[in-house]
């Protein structure tokens, strides 16, 4: 094709290989963020009120490592018998693993599930002021669990004998921010879907939420009162096993799915038209994404309460970092999310030794600082 | 390709805005959509792509009724460029190119879909600007981002909602080359919707003119943009001007 068309400036390096630069820096950095986290987490199993030393950490996870293989293969005991030093401090495989390591973990599915569900409501809904906040979901989740904290145990009593309190405040969160996720979405779609539209009802929806969490709060007793108010002000000191065991695998096979819309979602980006005319179902992919996005954060705020910030800015910073290829924005911003809670958490813990911070305070600082140094640094520095 | 429209009707905010029309596109030809704002000219291009179900009549693409046909596969075969279009803040120029390759693409992007994205982006003269954000180009240079996209999903029929109005005189002409060039070299079928006469006087094999959602003729640029009928339905006195050029048409001023 000739057409009538002067070429713009040429292209020093071809398009092709702009093309491959790009994904090579992306891949850098995905690698990069996984480093980093990896040595976070080890940073942070080590660090605490009783330091324990990188090496009875390492030995106290691989004798977890061989026993658990052990038990899950018998043989092996006999056929590869691996001796292993004890650790230097006795009390190292109780602290690391029975208190640090579920922390850890919570911390970093926590971050993960958040940030995924902030990354990919923002593409949905394509506002960058989108979050699992500003759609009522953390209200909702809040007030399910509220539900369950204050009034579960005499519900269970009668209702549902046998089921843990773990078990119950994630239905409930779980369900009540399904609900709500579902009360906005019917609300928006009666007025034909805007988006606009969508996100007014999510902050409406919220409010009434935010009513019904107040009312618990008011009238809950004393003991009930002091597990909300410690609830919804987030942190993980409700880690155990358990509720890791519960939060992992929803988290991860939320993040498969919606990372399998990667490209539904960059097409999304370009108007709702154009990704239909891409052979695209819209209103089918913004239901199920919003909903696996809503079930994902709601399971997770259930058991570490309200944490802000990440589902926000982590998206944004990764938009920043890596692009809008959601390709490679969702796993980024997952890392970052996971990075982000898990370093605040650490060091809201550990600063004021033994003495702890609500993770919020440490998380709005050094987030906000990285963010605003981001914004002043302006876009298009060779990242992506 | 052939597609053929029987009876369409559809309706867009509750209101109906195409009634009845009835035409047929095919391969090679290019029919330019022409009418006052609101005849419904970007609702029938809509329709078309999918995007909007016609109330009643059906639109059938090579003997199969669209409805008929899977989403993506009618991907592979329409492209559509609309009149607004929406991109966000960190996406760049090649990425957008990209997407009109995204009925092709499973997950990973092949060197035959990259070169693909690097011709399309030669047809508009934007290889240059691959690497840019969108937000840091002209309204102009978008709308040439946003043919190239289409382009790039190489379909057999074209749409194209007002693919000039941000454009220059020279890009105008570009552009309308361009999507001249798809009927003639790739034989695609292209429909057009434009505001300017003389571009659907010249670069059309047909032309279409909509009133208040109706067809109200269909046929060779001459014969539909009579100065009768564009008085009827534009409200305006046009003169046909013939030059060493062929011929051109020039709006009356009103004498008060």
């Amino acid at each position: 094709m000739t057409a009538g068309f002067p070429q713009d400036l040429p292209q020093p390096a071809g398009v092709l290989s702009l093309y491959h630069q790009s994904r090579a820096r992306r891949i850098a950095l995905l690698t990069g963020l996984a480093i980093a986290l990896v040595c976070a987490i080890v940073w942070a199993s080590c660090s605490g009120t009783v330091a324990i030393s990188p090496e009875d950490t390492l030995v106290v996870c691989i004798t977890a490592l061989r026993d658990a293989a052990y038990a899950v293969v018998p043989p092996l005991t006999a056929l590869v018998p691996v001796t292993l030093p004890d650790p230097a401090n006795p009390q190292a495989a109780l602290i690391v693993l029975g208190f640090r390591f579920p922390r850890i973990l919570l911390a970093v599915f926590t971050g993960i599930s958040l940030a995924v569900a902030g990354t990919v409501m923002q593409g949905l809904l394509r506002n960058p002021l989108v979050s699992p906040f500003t759609l009522g979901l953390s209200s909702a989740a809040s007030f399910g669990a509220a539900v369950a904290i204050v009034i579960g145990p005499a519900l269970l009593g009668t209702f549902a004998i046998g089921m843990g309190d773990d078990a119950f405040i994630i239905l409930m969160a779980f369900l009540s921010g399904w609900l709500s996720m579902l009360l906005v979405y019917s609300i928006a779609r009666s007025r034909g879907t805007s988006q606009s539209m969508l996100i007014l009802a999510g902050v409406v929806i919220g409010y009434i939420f935010q009513a019904g969490v107040l009312a618990m709060k008011y009238f809950s007793t004393s003991e009930r009162l002091r597990d909300l108010v410690v609830w919804l002000m987030g942190g993980m000191w409700g880690a155990s096993w358990g509720s890791v065991m519960i939060i992992a695998p929803i988290t991860l096979a939320c993040a498969c799915i919606l990372e399998l819309k990667a490209w539904d979602l960059n097409a999304l980006a370009s108007g709702d038209d154009v990704a239909k005319s891409l052979g695209i179902d819209t209103e089918r992919l913004r239901l199920y994404g919003l909903m696996t996005a809503t079930f994902a954060a709601s399971c997770c705020l259930a058991f570490t309460g309200i944490i802000g910030f990440i589902g926000l800015m982590s998206p944004h910073i990764c938009r920043m970092l890596i692009g809008n290829d959601h390709r490679y924005l969702i796993p980024c911003s997952a890392l970052l999310g996971a990075l982000i809670l898990l370093v605040s958490d650490t060091v809201a813990r550990t600063i004021l030794s033994p003495v702890e911070l609500p993770v919020g305070i440490i998380m709005y600082l050094v987030g906000g600082a990285f963010f605003l140094f981001l914004i002043l640094r302006g876009r298009g520095k060779g990242l992506y | 390709m052939e597609l053929e429209l029987e009876g369409v009707t559809a309706s867009y905010g509750g209101i109906t805005a195409l009634s009845d029309i009835s035409f047929t596109v095919t391969s090679g030809q290019v029919v330019t959509l022409l009418g006052p704002n609101g005849s419904g000219k970007s609702t029938l291009i809509k329709t078309i792509a999918g995007i909007l179900r016609p109330t009643r009549g059906r639109l059938v693409v090579d003997g199969t009724d669209i409805q008929r046909i899977d989403p993506i596969d009618l991907a592979t075969r329409i492209g559509y460029v609309p009149q607004q279009y929406t991109f966000t803040l960190y996406a760049t120029v090649f990425e957008t190119v990209l997407l009109g390759r995204r009925p092709f693409i499973k997950w990973s992007v092949s060197e035959e879909e990259l070169s693909r994205v690097e011709s399309a982006l030669e047809a508009v003269g934007m290889t240059g600007s691959a690497g840019k954000f969108m937000d840091q180009l002209s309204g102009g240079e978008r709308q040439k981002v946003f043919i190239a996209r289409a382009l790039a999903q190489d379909p057999a029929l074209y749409l194209f909602d007002e693919p000039t109005s941000a454009l220059d005189i020279r890009y105008q002409l570009g552009v309308m080359e361009t999507l001249r060039d798809l009927a003639i070299r790739r034989g695609a079928a292209v429909v057009i919707a434009v505001h300017d006469l003389n571009l659907a006087y010249r670069y059309a094999d047909a032309v279409i003119m909509l009133d208040k959602g109706r067809l109200v003729a269909n046929g060779l640029p001459e014969n539909v943009l009579t100065p009768d009928r564009i008085e009827k339905v534009y409200g305006v006195n046009i003169e046909v001007v013939r030059s060493g050029n062929g011929q051109f048409l020039m709006p009356v001023r009103q004498s008060r």
